[in-house]
């Protein structure tokens, strides 16, 4: 026996018969947790990691090169990208920017104002108003977009910005959210003491409060960005004019003229492997001073 | 009791209520009116008289349970929802036992790499479905795809992926890839809030750290277990980007394969709203019946055990 695992078993020693075996089981067994999760991550990166090499290949070397070599067309692909129909593509990205970052704000502020009063009031119907809110999740997203495009349509609001905006302001999730980080980052008596102070309950909430919620509001707002980006189903039945269309449904109409075509791949792989770079960047980004658990509500005390 | 004092109780007792005035009436708009409107449009329908010209010719009538009795023995609807279901006997479990597992892996003492891996597995949630289907959808596809060229030159047979049997795992493969992540988080999550004290006397006790997974680790996050799979199961039944991305990929993928796609289709492709209100309203019930099935089941059995 190495005198490694003499010196880790010694304090063991006399007290529990057998603990000598114990280091290099533990050693072993975390080599398998070690492996497992390697093989998962290189399932998740496998799809990012072929679109990154496809789109550096021109349209003949798609099809004749081994596919994780990389090509030389990755320029000449980007041009002809911005190339197709006057750079309708900038337009579609510009777009989802648009819809998941100002949509993303807006739902924020309501989220934070709403989180906040369930979460510091005591009120008649309080648990009554957020079991409503809170039943929106459950909602299937068909039910709600056929008849909100129905309804968009008497309003003559339909293939409109607003019409992918504002249906999507108001987030359950988000406002669950929020009332746990509210409830958890708002201490009581700094409100009572503000309010002993004379000022009103919207600067109570704007000046004190708010800003403790931030951390969680970031959280917030990613997670409705990201729902935002990714939505398809809403602009799918809400647009027609594809100046209007998100980076998703752009794609999309892309992929139903490109499949019979094999000349359009090369298009339709650079723009899927540069619709993936803003989110992948802003995760990257926001991971340094950000960590995931708060999406499922995480609070540290 | 002064009048100024009086006026500030006012205040802080309406506060609230206008605090939440903005979400409550997205949710009158957004939400509840939707609804209403689309459970009205599901008792309707139009009639013709005549040949249907001229104004007043077509004009909405009430259709009682009409709408419901036809899409209950549409056999296209029935068809997508097995097919649904059946996806969804795939995607559920796997997704959530890859889930369950990468997070008690996190979790474990002295893995290597996690913030790595945990962020990797993590990443295709930030990927829109329709790209994630379309990325794989290419990666299914022969002449593109590195499987196919690995298979062609070990000389192994080559499996249509978008046709048949296999479409079913492929379609899977694009669930479970996007969902994992995200799933393992909240998992790995709620793992993170058990203290560790807890296991101390479990390890004095000489249990192995596999016995302390299943033992003390699975138990303890049972709820957020529950969770994750009560809303996966609403997700899977509503099951509409990926196939409708792949359709263009192969033939395979009718405008009716899952029971969204032909609301859809009956929507706005054959302009029959009133049917596909009555589907939508049926889908949904069957979601929520579902859903909160498997609550009131797993509850149920929670009860017993600590009753035990």
């Amino acid at each position: 026996m190495s005198s490694l695992a003499l010196r880790k078993a010694a304090p063991a020693a006399g007290t529990t018969p057998g603990t000598a075996q114990g280091p290099p089981l533990r050693r072993r067994i975390a080599l398998v947790p070690t492996v497992a999760l390697l093989l998962g991550a290189l399932y998740c990166l496998l799809p990012v990691a072929w679109v990154v090499i496809a789109s550096t290949k021109s349209g003949s070397e798609l099809f004749s090169t081994f596919t994780f070599l990389p090509g030389t067309g990755f320029t000449e692909n980007l041009s002809d990208l911005s190339a197709y129909r006057d750079g309708v593509y900038w337009q579609w990205m510009g777009n989802s920017a648009l819809y998941a970052g100002l949509g993303a704000l807006l739902s924020t502020a309501v989220s934070s104002v709403s989180g906040y009063a369930l979460a510091t009031y005591r009120f008649r119907g309080r648990e009554a108003i957020f079991n409503v809110l809170l039943a929106g999740v459950l909602m299937p997203p068909v039910i709600l977009a056929v008849p909100q495009y129905l309804l968009l349509a008497q309003a003559n609001l339909t293939d409109s910005y607003l019409s992918v905006l504002l249906p999507q302001i108001l987030s359950p999730y988000g406002v669950y959210l929020s009332r746990i980080y509210a409830a958890a980052a708002v201490p009581a008596d700094v409100v009572e003491a503000a309010r002993m102070d004379g000022a009103n309950e919207w600067r109570i909430f704007t000046r004190i409060a708010l800003p403790m919620m931030i951390p969680g509001l970031v959280t917030v707002f990613l997670f409705q960005f990201v729902a935002v980006w990714n939505n398809f189903l809403l602009p799918f039945i809400m647009l027609s004019d594809d100046e209007k269309f998100p980076i998703t449904l752009g794609l999309y109409t892309l992929l139903e003229q490109g499949a019979n075509t094999p000349a359009l791949y090369t298009l339709l792989i650079t723009g899927a492997f540069l619709a993936v770079l803003p989110l992948v960047a802003l995760f990257l980004v926001v991971q340094r001073f950000w960590s995931l658990d708060l999406l499922s509500g995480a609070v540290k005390s | 009791m002064t009048s100024t004092a009086r006026r500030k109780s006012y205040g802080v007792k309406g506060a609230p209520y206008a605090f939440l005035l903005p979400a409550t009436i997205l949710f009158a708009l957004f939400f509840a009116l939707p609804i209403g409107y689309a459970i009205w449009l599901s008792f309707r329908k139009v009639q013709v008289s005549g040949l249907g010209l001229g104004s007043g010719a077509r004009k909405e009538v009430w259709a009682g349970l009409e709408n419901y009795t036809d899409a209950l023995s549409d056999s296209e609807l029935l068809n997508g929802a097995l097919r649904v279901l059946g996806y969804g006997c795939i995607v559920v479990p796997v997704m959530l036992g890859l889930a369950l597992l990468f997070a008690l892996m996190l979790d474990s003492e002295k893995v290597r790499l996690a913030p790595f891996t945990r962020l990797a597995i993590f990443l295709p949630y930030a990927i829109p479905g329709v790209v994630a289907a379309l990325l794989w959808g290419f990666l299914y596809l022969p002449d593109v795809s590195p499987f196919y060229f690995v298979l062609d030159k070990l000389g192994l047979p080559q499996p249509d992926l978008l046709d048949g049997g296999p479409l079913y795992l492929a379609l899977s493969n694009i669930a479970v890839w996007g969902g994992t992540g995200f799933n393992m988080i909240v998992i790995y999550t709620s793992l993170q809030a058990i203290p560790a004290e807890v296991y101390e006397a479990a390890k004095l006790d000489g249990a192995t750290p596999l016995q302390i997974a299943l033992r003390i680790k699975i138990p303890m996050v049972a709820p957020s277990l529950v969770l994750t799979f009560f809303f996966s199961i609403i997700a899977t039944l509503q099951v509409f980007n990926e196939p409708t991305t792949l359709k263009p990929l192969t033939n395979s993928v009718s405008t009716t394969w899952s029971p969204l796609m032909k609301v859809y289709r009956d929507a706005f492709g054959e302009g029959d709203i009133y049917a596909a209100a009555a589907q939508a309203v049926i889908i949904a019930l069957a979601t929520l019946v579902l859903s909160f099935g498997f609550l009131r089941a797993a509850n149920r059995r929670n009860k017993q055990e600590a009753a035990r």
